[in-house]
C-alpha cells in the first residue's frame, strides 16, 4: 500500500456526480476526458440512486449533478429528490442552454438547492463561439429565471485568451443578472484545456490586468456578490493544494460509473480506478487501491517529501505533475521548488505566440479521432 | 456590520443549516460550500428564525444556559454572520 500508515481515512464531503458526458455545447477548455466518446455506457436511474445512498452514508453532503450536461438526464428529477430527501445539498452544474422555466420549478420543488449557470463570453459572438452553439441569450434568460424562482444565483465564466480582456463586461454582466456569487474560473489546463492550451493560456501581463479589475469589483461589491477567483496555477510559485488531499474529500464517479479521486484522474495511467458496478463506495473510498495510491506523504519524492509545506498544498496536484513530467509522483512542477518548474516557465514565456491555430471544440467526433480505435 | 437592539435576525433563505450525524456537529450548506459550526454557534442560529429580536435571543441563551453576560459574544458572532450572508437583518417592524 503506497498511503501513509499513520494518516487516518476522512470521509468524503464532496460527491461529484457525472451524469453523462452527452453535452449540447462543444467547449473546447472542457475539463472531460479527451476519449470520453469511448465511455458513454451510462448508469442507469437505480444505479445512481445507491450511490448517492452509499456516498451520503459515508458522510458526503455536498452534491454536484454535473456531466457533460446533467439535463440530457431525464431522471435528473428523480435523483434531485433522492439527494434532497438524504440531506444533501444539491449543486446543479448546468450550461443552462435548454433550461425551461417549468424544470427550473420542478427541480425546485423535488428540492435541488443551487444552479450554476456558466456563461462562456459576456457577449453574444464570443459567447456562441466557443460554445459551438448559439445559446448566449437563453443562457442570459435562464439566470433570471434562477433567480426569479429563489435558488442562489451563480454565474460561472471560465477565463482563457479569447475573453480575459473583457474581464470589465464580464463582471459588469454579473452585475446586471444579480448574480448571487461570480466564479471567475482561471482556466485549469487538463483535459480539452490542455490539448487547447497553446491558444487559452493567456499572458502574465494579460493575468495581471483582468485580476486588478476583479479585485477592485470584489471589494466595491462587497456584501451584494460574492466572488470566487480561481487563481491560474501556472502563474502562482506554489501548487494548489488539489482536491484538499487526494482521498480526503472528494468523490467523482464518472458517467459510466468509475469512481475517481478527482475529475481529471481518468488521465492517470496504471490508475485502475474501480467502478460502482463492481464495488460498494464504501470499499471504493476505504479499501481500492486508486483511492490509497496519493493518501498521506509515503507516495512523495524529493523535494515534497522533506518540505514542511507538504501538509498545506499535499503536493499539489498528480495529473498535472503527470501531464508535464510523464511521472504522477513527481512534485507539481507549478511549485518554484519543483526541479522540473522550467518546464512551466518555457510555457508561459510562449503563450499569445501562437494565434494561428484553431481550437480544437469538444465534440464526439474530435473524441474519435483524438483516440484511434483499440 | 453592525447589529441594532430592533434587528430580527432571519436565518438566510439561500443557505441551510443541518446536522451533520457523520461530522457530530451543525453545518451551514451553500452553494459549493460548507461551514462547520462549534456548538454555541448552532444554539445562536438556531434561534434566528426571524420571530425573535436581538436582545431576546441573547435572553433565551442566557437562560437555557443559565449564566448571564452573553450580549458581546452573541452580537460578535451575529455580526460574522451578517457578514457572511447566513442571516439576513430583518429590521422589527
Amino acid at each position: 500500500m503506497a498511503g501513509s500508515k499513520t494518516a487516518p481515512i476522512t470521509n468524503p464531503r464532496w460527491l461529484l456526480a457525472e451524469l453523462t458526458y452527452r453535452c449540447p455545447l462543444q467547449c473546447p477548455y472542457c475539463s472531460n476526458p479527451l476519449d470520453f466518446a469511448e465511455h458513454l455506457n451510462e448508469l442507469g436511474t437505480d444505479e445512481w440512486l445507491r450511490v448517492l445512498s452509499e456516498a451520503r452514508a459515508m458522510g458526503a453532503v455536498q452534491l454536484g449533478f454535473s456531466g457533460g450536461e446533467p439535463l440530457t438526464r431525464g431522471d435528473l428529477t428523480t435523483l434531485v429528490r433522492h439527494a434532497r430527501a438524504l440531506g444533501y445539498y444539491s449543486n446543479l452544474i448546468t450550461s443552462g442552454y435548454g433550461l425551461s422555466e417549468e424544470k427550473i420549478v420542478e427541480l425546485r420543488t423535488a428540492g435541488l438547492d443551487h444552479i450554476q449557470v456558466s456563461i462562456q463570453a459576456p457577449e453574444k459572438t464570443l459567447n456562441d463561439q466557443l460554445a459551438g452553439t448559439e445559446s448566449f441569450e437563453n443562457k442570459k434568460q435562464v439566470a433570471r429565471l434562477v433567480k426569479k424562482h429563489g435558488y442562489p444565483m451563480v454565474l460561472c465564466v471560465v477565463i482563457h485568451r479569447r475573453n480575459i480582456h473583457q474581464m470589465r463586461e464580464i463582471l459588469e454582466m454579473a452585475i446586471e443578472l444579480q448574480a448571487d456569487y461570480l466564479e471567475l474560473a482561471n482556466t485549469q489546463y487538463y483535459g480539452w484545456a490542455h490539448l487547447n492550451r497553446e491558444q487559452l493560456l493567456p499572458t502574465r501581463e494579460q493575468f495581471e490586468q483582468a485580476e486588478a479589475i476583479a479585485q477592485e469589483y470584489k471589494k466595491a461589491l462587497q456584501g451584494k456578490m460574492k466572488i470566487y477567483y480561481v487563481v491560474p496555477d501556472y502563474y502562482e510559485d506554489r501548487p494548489k493544494a488539489c482536491m484538499n488531499g487526494w482521498g480526503t474529500t472528494f468523490l467523482t464517479i464518472a458517467p459510466d460509473g468509475m469512481a475517481l479521486p478527482c475529475h481529471a484522474a481518468r488521465e492517470l495511467p496504471d490508475l485502475r480506478c474501480p467502478n460502482v458496478r463492481d464495488m460498494s463506495i464504501r470499499d471504493i473510498w476505504l479499501h481500492s487501491e486508486a483511492f490509497n495510491a496519493f493518501r498521506g506523504d509515503e507516495w512523495m519524492q524529493e523535494p515534497c517529501r522533506s518540505c514542511p509545506e507538504k501538509a498545506k498544498d499535499f503536493g499539489g496536484c498528480r495529473c498535472q505533475a503527470y501531464l508535464m513530467t510523464g511521472d504522477t509522483r513527481r512534485t507539481d512542477p507549478v511549485c518554484g521548488l519543483s526541479p522540473d518548474r522550467h518546464l512551466i516557465d518555457r510555457i508561459i514565456s510562449a503563450a499569445g505566440q501562437s494565434e494561428a491555430r484553431p481550437l480544437t471544440f469538444r465534440n464526439v467526433r474530435n473524441s474519435k479521432a483524438l483516440v484511434p480505435p483499440h | 456590520m453592525t447589529l441594532a437592539a430592533t434587528t430580527v435576525p432571519t436565518f438566510s433563505p439561500t443557505h441551510r443549516l443541518q446536522w451533520e450525524e457523520s461530522q457530530q456537529k451543525y453545518v451551514i450548506l451553500y452553494p459549493e460550500g460548507m461551514v462547520e459550526l462549534s456548538e454555541s454557534a448552532a444554539e445562536i442560529l438556531k434561534l434566528c428564525d426571524g420571530t425573535r429580536a436581538f436582545p431576546e435571543i441573547v435572553t433565551e441563551l442566557e437562560q437555557k444556559f443559565e449564566t448571564d453576560g452573553l450580549t458581546d459574544d452573541v452580537r460578535e458572532f451575529l455580526e460574522i454572520a451578517l457578514d457572511n450572508g447566513w442571516i439576513k437583518d430583518r429590521p422589527h417592524h
